[in-house]
């Protein structure tokens, strides 16, 4: 059981900063996350893009955002568990909660707060009718354990960095790669398409394109998948396994059946105060919320984050005097035992 | 003061007609018009903000609107999204303009 003082779910950049600012009132956090990095969408969708509104950075490319938001945060030691959807929450005698993700871990504090922006990103299926028969019995929607794929026929599905990556990495692993888009162009790094190029021309990867996957055979487990070129009669292929990568789409998933007020897809919080939502002791901060008048911008979701952790601070050390303190005055004390300070004023006689 | 608005027909994914208003002179692109009228649930349009990196815009068009040509990137990202045909956009791409007077678009269903 991971403990701490408050849960964040959501490691985007409202988390990330939500860290910081619970950091100043010597509280500790840990962050579930879906994905398998911190950044939220900042990482996952447009890493690459700048974004222009961010008070003081004329123009960051999100990646970086994300980059100086772990080093801001980084002295308050953040637990992390990433790859990990944040699944159950349970409210025990004490009031405190434990937070349960699909794999099973636990962790238990005695504030949430959901910063979980759109959703936990869950990967977008084809359609093809009988597809969830086949899930986890060769068809993944995620390379999670590549060694899977040593001395196997792998078909790959798919266009972007994701398919072409792990066309090359398994180049290396399996018996066969078959990579598998729509189209002849590709959109990805131009590194890793030159490099499935060279793979194709030395008869490593089998690329073809235009093609869909139009069907998946096989009794009990994927056998073959049935191509289909444009303008061409379709072909069976034999595969022992089917990785169709079609990017992420963010979904509410379970925090919607977790008993919180939720309209237009986001929960609904009191904005008035503490961004608190229908459950006391459970918060949700950033792009998931929603109030009169707000507006989903990673500034709004820094601003909701400060005030929440003022809202747990009380939760957690009821009755206990507190007042605001600037930075540049107190400094920053951070859990692993460093100090940043302003310099002290320099004091000396002019003769 | 004068009236920038062109007319245009969305259909909804519950198959329900809109007939609405779209301003030509706030820089708006036609996702942006769809979540202005609220005309699909938030969350399920405009996922990614009009980078054409999600494909929950996409919309079909029904008239014969001369639109702005097809950036790599929109056409990149149809390529890999679902329930694609031929006459397949991404509202995100597509900008308010005098010239879509009259524009008929269904959106796509969710994916």
């Amino acid at each position: 059981m991971i403990t701490t003082d408050i849960i964040i779910i959501g490691a985007g950049p409202t988390g990330l900063f939500a860290v910081f600012e619970a950091g100043l009132l010597k509280l500790k956090c840990h962050l579930i996350d879906a994905l398998p990095q911190p950044g939220g969408q900042c990482s996952e969708i447009y890493p690459k893009k700048p974004i222009y509104d961010i008070p003081a950075y004329p123009e960051i490319l999100a990646g970086d955002l994300t980059d100086k938001l772990m080093e801001q945060c980084k002295q308050f030691e953040p637990g992390f568990t990433l790859g990990e959807r944040a699944e159950t929450i349970d409210k025990q005698e004490d009031g405190s909660f434990i937070v349960t993700t699909n794999k099973g871990t636990q962790h238990k504090a005695p504030v949430v707060a959901i910063a979980s922006g759109l959703g936990s990103f869950e990967p977008r299926k084809p359609l093809l009718d009988n597809i969830a028969d086949y899930e986890d019995k060769g068809v993944e929607y995620m390379i999670k354990e590549p060694e899977l794929y040593r001395g196997k026929d792998v078909v790959i599905a798919g266009g972007g960095d994701s398919a072409l990556d792990w066309s090359i990495f398994l180049a290396d692993v399996a018996k066969s790669v078959t990579l598998v888009h729509r189209r002849n162009e590709f959109r990805g790094h131009l590194d890793s398409v030159d490099k499935v190029q060279e793979l194709k021309n030395a008869g490593k990867i089998n690329l073809i394109t235009p093609a869909e996957i139009t069907a998946i055979l096989g009794g009990g487990k994927v056998e073959s998948v049935e191509i289909t070129k444009k303008d061409e009669a379709p072909f069976n292929l034999k595969a022992d396994h089917f990785i169709p990568l079609f990017g992420l789409s963010p979904k509410l998933g379970p925090i919607a059946n977790w008993g919180l007020e939720i309209e237009k897809n986001a929960i609904k919080v009191n904005n008035a105060l503490d961004y608190q939502t229908n459950i006391p002791g459970i918060f949700a901060i950033g792009d998931g919320n929603i109030y009169p008048g707000k507006l989903k911008l990673i500034l709004c979701g820094f601003h909701e984050a400060t005030l929440m952790c003022q809202a747990a601070y009380k939760i957690i050390n009821p009755g206990k005097r507190y007042v605001l303190k600037y930075t540049t005055v107190s400094g920053v004390d951070g859990f692993d035992g460093t100090r940043k300070e302003a310099p002290k004023a320099v004091v000396k006689t002019i003769d | 003061m004068e009236n920038n608005d062109v007319n245009i027909t969305i259909i909804d994914r519950d198959g329900v007609t809109h007939q609405i208003e779209a301003p030509t002179d706030m820089a708006m692109n036609l996702m942006e018009v769809v979540r202005s009228y609220e005309l699909a649930p938030e969350g399920t349009i405009g996922v990614c903000g009009g980078m054409a990196m999600c494909a929950s815009c996409q919309c079909y068009v029904k008239s014969n609107h001369e639109l702005p040509e097809m950036q790599d990137d929109e056409e990149a990202m149809l390529s890999e999204a679902f329930y694609v045909k031929d006459n397949s956009r991404l509202g995100c791409q597509i900008h308010i303009t005098p010239e879509l007077e009259g524009l008929e678009v269904e959106l796509a269903p969710e994916s």
